[in-house]
């Protein structure tokens, strides 16, 4: 079989159902007894052995058959779950991901059998029940496989009932297991034969799996349909074996009281797929396939909802009636002149929603980084013996792809450190009469242009008298500067390099690891990050990020002869300065606007350009950060305009005040503003 | 390209003032005109700015400032040489650009005791050729000296 090109599908879907494994198998640590959670977890780690199975990896299939032996014995109640047993499950999880990590690596799955998670499965199995499954792992697979046909499948409420009406009408309820042939290769349009067939006869009220899953081929050589019929069963039965490579068929009838099974009927079609030539589409030159598609396994991808490439596949539409209209422009016309201009305008708009719409396909939800946390959060908790509640809320809030992938290891590192050095442990907070468990709330939001996520906990909080004095000690900044400090600015000391490698800090503090790393990587995603505390109440880490990276809108400004850029997700208004309007707060230069007192910056001189005699009237462009606002004086306005953000390169990277450069249309090179580390 | 020799090296010979130099052809990307700079605030000294190459930023380097020469003015000599170092491109203005020059490791000198304006971590060498001598540059350690001011 022809595996390598489905082996990306193949790490996708592994990492998906492992983290669908990893969230269900939380929901059940909290609800032991929810059957419908066991269901599921059990259905995604059969889908993962008979994925890993197909694929050939042999040792991933044996883990995960052991890990499905354990949950079978949950599942038939002879094991009851504890904290122990979620453990281990975990660490199962891990070393399954492990092997994905493998497989993306080097296309194959390494040679760590984990032979002592699979005893701590079979240990589990032992203590905890009467062993149910003694055969050797991976063959009893058929055994259960039979043993599973013969109950019939729990259905969800609204199709009991369906069902139950139905019956009372008179009507036939049959659930058919089709079983296709283990070399068919179009499955889903075996079973989307089979299903047309059916619909033919009755109504398909449930299937598993899902249609969806049916439709993406997400299931192994057999499914299972609920029809809703006036025929009998024989009928169906032969209609369906009717279909190539179908290779056997069982009908069980539900009665009104579902669990009683009326009849059961088996059919085994043999040897049915050498009747019909569908084998031979297997290419022969599947093998040198093989070898050429080694290296493509890493490639970054992402999945899109279609509505959104049906809305590119419209915009290329518009482009090329664009096109043809340019194409057909006669120049000597009387209105060459305005229908050109038309066009432009036209090709405008089209260019601005074709890049509003890229940048829409690029972009995810945070929840693909989110999802990850509750395991995370609950391991620390264990480890630290500190009860916590991880709230989240936002998840579906979306980012760019490249800014996803790199946030996870910031938000990490903040929520450890919440959850270490924030929250205080149990004694303490029942002595101050806190509840109990300590809450870490993770919210992610738009707020504008960016997306703003925030770690907060309610535990000791920041002492940042204790910060100044540990920054005084170590040199960092002099005592005159410690008391000039706001506490904002004595926040901002612990995202200093120089506090990280000081483990003292939290002894005072409580803060200081690596949070200069968090920041740096914030940084370098074009986003900043802040923190708010309150002494015995908790702290608050505030990170924004940029919501895309490349294409921004932005004002053009020019400064003597140069040309800036300033972001337009960072400008609040353009005012009129007077020159009497400039006024001196504590040796401050400020203007206020609408009462709002706004301190301003001259761009001259922060730009190393010569000063100026003030104008009677200039311009000032008001930006804002957060909730601070500053004036900068500028000497002129360009316009609005769309600019790519091009990285200035190693070599500049560390001026602070310019974000990155963009080529404007003349082939001029014009400096973009950070407005952050300006104001 | 190939080179038969083992010890034979090409070097790119420049000219700032009446001085030559030579940086190692493998270092250099393209040479281009004079081009309009943008210049970066807060930039280290020697660095011009930024320019546009086909689309790409590159920082660009006045070879001239960073020796300690007089500045000049740009003539339709004046060449940007590009060169790329660990990856990263930057533009070096230089007066002139004169040819392309092979030279025999052998018939390179250590001048350790050369007084004169550049640094001796700025040189690996001169090399003699016909009836001119050519001062061999190490650009690893100009680029990043030029950056690090």
């Amino acid at each position: 079989m022809e595996v390598s090109q489905y082996l990306n599908m193949f790490i996708e879907e592994s990492k998906d159902n492992l983290q669908r494994l990893n969230e269900n198998l939380l929901k059940l640590e909290n609800n032991p007894d929810d059957i419908q959670i066991l269901n599921e977890i059990f259905r995604v780690a059969h889908t993962l052995k008979g994925m890993a199975g197909t694929m050939g990896f042999v040792r991933m299939q044996k883990l995960t058959h052991n890990i499905e032996n354990v949950l079978s014995d949950i599942r038939s109640g002879s094991i009851k779950i504890n904290s122990d047993m979620v453990d281990t499950l975990f660490m199962c999880l891990d070393a399954l991901e492990n092997y994905v990590e493998e497989i993306v690596n080097t296309s194959s799955e390494g040679t760590d059998d984990h032979n002592d998670l699979i005893e701590n499965l079979a240990e589990i199995i032992k203590s905890k029940g009467e062993v149910t499954h003694t055969e050797t792992p991976v063959v009893d697979q058929e055994t259960k496989e039979e043993k599973t046909a013969g109950n019939l499948i729990e259905l969800p409420d609204t199709q009991k009932l369906v069902k139950n009406n139905a019956i009372e009408m008179g009507m036939n309820v049959f659930q058919i297991k089709v079983d296709l042939s283990p070399n068919c290769v179009l499955k889903s349009a075996r079973a989307f034969v089979i299903f047309t067939d059916l619909e033919r006869f009755g109504e398909i009220i449930h299937c598993i799996p899902s249609t969806q899953d049916i439709e993406d081929e997400k299931f192994e050589n057999d499914f299972t349909v609920v029809v809703v019929t006036k025929e009998i069963k024989e009928k169906l039965e032969q209609v369906i074996m009717s279909v190539s490579e179908v290779e056997g068929v069982t009908i069980e009838a539900f009665a009104k009281d579902h669990d009683a099974k009326i009849e059961e009927v088996a059919l085994k079609k043999e040897e049915q797929a050498e009747a019909h030539p569908t084998a031979s589409v297997t290419p022969a030159n599947s093998e040198t396939n093989n070898s050429s598609n080694n290296k493509q396994v890493s490639n970054k991808t992402v999945r899109v909802n279609i509505d959104r490439l049906d809305t590119l596949m419209n915009l290329v539409s518009e482009l090329i009636i664009v096109k043809t209209q340019l194409e057909g422009l006669n120049v000597t016309s009387q209105d060459a002149n305005t229908n050109y201009n038309d066009s432009v305008e036209y090709l405008e708009r089209v260019t601005t929603n074709l890049h509003d719409a890229v940048m829409k396909v690029r972009m995810v939800p945070v929840e693909i980084v989110f999802n990850r946390f509750p395991r995370m959060i609950r391991d620390i908790s264990r480890k630290l013996g500190k009860d916590i509640d991880l709230v989240m809320s936002g998840e579906e809030t979306e980012l760019d792809r490249t800014v996803i992938d790199e946030i996870g290891d910031p938000l990490i590192h903040l929520l450890r450190n919440a959850a270490d050095h924030g929250l205080e442990t149990i004694e303490e907070r029942a002595t101050i009469g806190k509840p109990r468990k300590g809450t870490i709330k993770l919210q992610a939001y738009q707020d504008g242009n960016s997306v703003v996520i925030e770690v907060e906990d309610d535990g000791k909080g920041i002492n940042v008298q204790a910060i100044k004095n540990k920054a005084v000690q170590k040199g960092t900044i002099t005592k005159e500067e410690a008391d000039a400090m706001n506490e904002q600015e004595a926040l901002d000391l612990l995202f200093r390099p120089s506090f990280s490698t000081a483990e003292k800090i939290s002894d005072l503090s409580g803060r200081g690891v690596g949070l200069d790393v968090v920041k740096s990587k914030i940084t370098e995603l074009g986003g900043h990050v802040e923190v708010q505390t309150e002494l015995g109440k908790g702290s608050k880490f505030i990170v924004r990020l940029p919501l895309t990276l490349a294409i921004i809108q932005a004002l053009m400004i020019s400064i003597g002869d140069e040309k800036y850029a300033i972001p337009l997700s960072n400008i609040q208004n353009i005012e009129d300065v007077r020159k009497e309007d400039i006024k001196l707060v504590q040796n401050q230069e400020v203007i206020m606007v609408r009462n709002e007192i706004i301190p301003i910056v001259r761009l001259h001189s922060v730009l190393g350009l010569p000063e100026q005699e003030d104008k009677d009237l200039m311009m000032g462009v008001i930006v804002k950060k957060g909730e601070r606002q500053v004036g900068f004086i500028i000497d002129s306005l360009i316009g609005q305009q769309e600019i790519v953000i091009k990285s200035l390169g190693k070599y500049l990277s560390g001026i602070d005040i310019i974000a990155g450069a963009t080529i404007l249309g003349n082939g001029e090179v014009a400096l973009i503003l950070d407005i952050n580390s300006l104001i | 390209m190939e080179n038969t020799v083992d010890s034979m090296t090409q070097y790119i010979v420049f000219r700032l003032d009446e001085q030559s130099y030579g940086i190692d052809i493998q270092n250099v990307q393209t040479i281009e005109r004079m081009k309009a700079v943008m210049r970066v605030p807060k930039a280290p000294y020697c660095v011009k700015g930024v320019m546009n190459l086909r689309g790409e930023i590159i920082p660009v380097v006045s070879l001239r400032d960073q020796f300690g020469l007089e500045k000049i003015d740009y003539t339709d000599k004046t060449r940007i040489i590009i060169v790329k170092i660990e990856d990263a491109m930057v533009g070096i203005i230089v007066d002139e650009v004169k040819e392309v020059i092979e030279i025999e490791e052998t018939e390179v000198e250590n001048v350790q005791n050369i007084q004169g304006k550049i640094k001796t971590s700025h040189i690996l060498g001169v090399g003699k050729v016909v009836d001119n001598i050519v001062t061999l540059l190490n650009l690893p350690n100009i680029i990043e000296e030029a950056f690090d001011n």
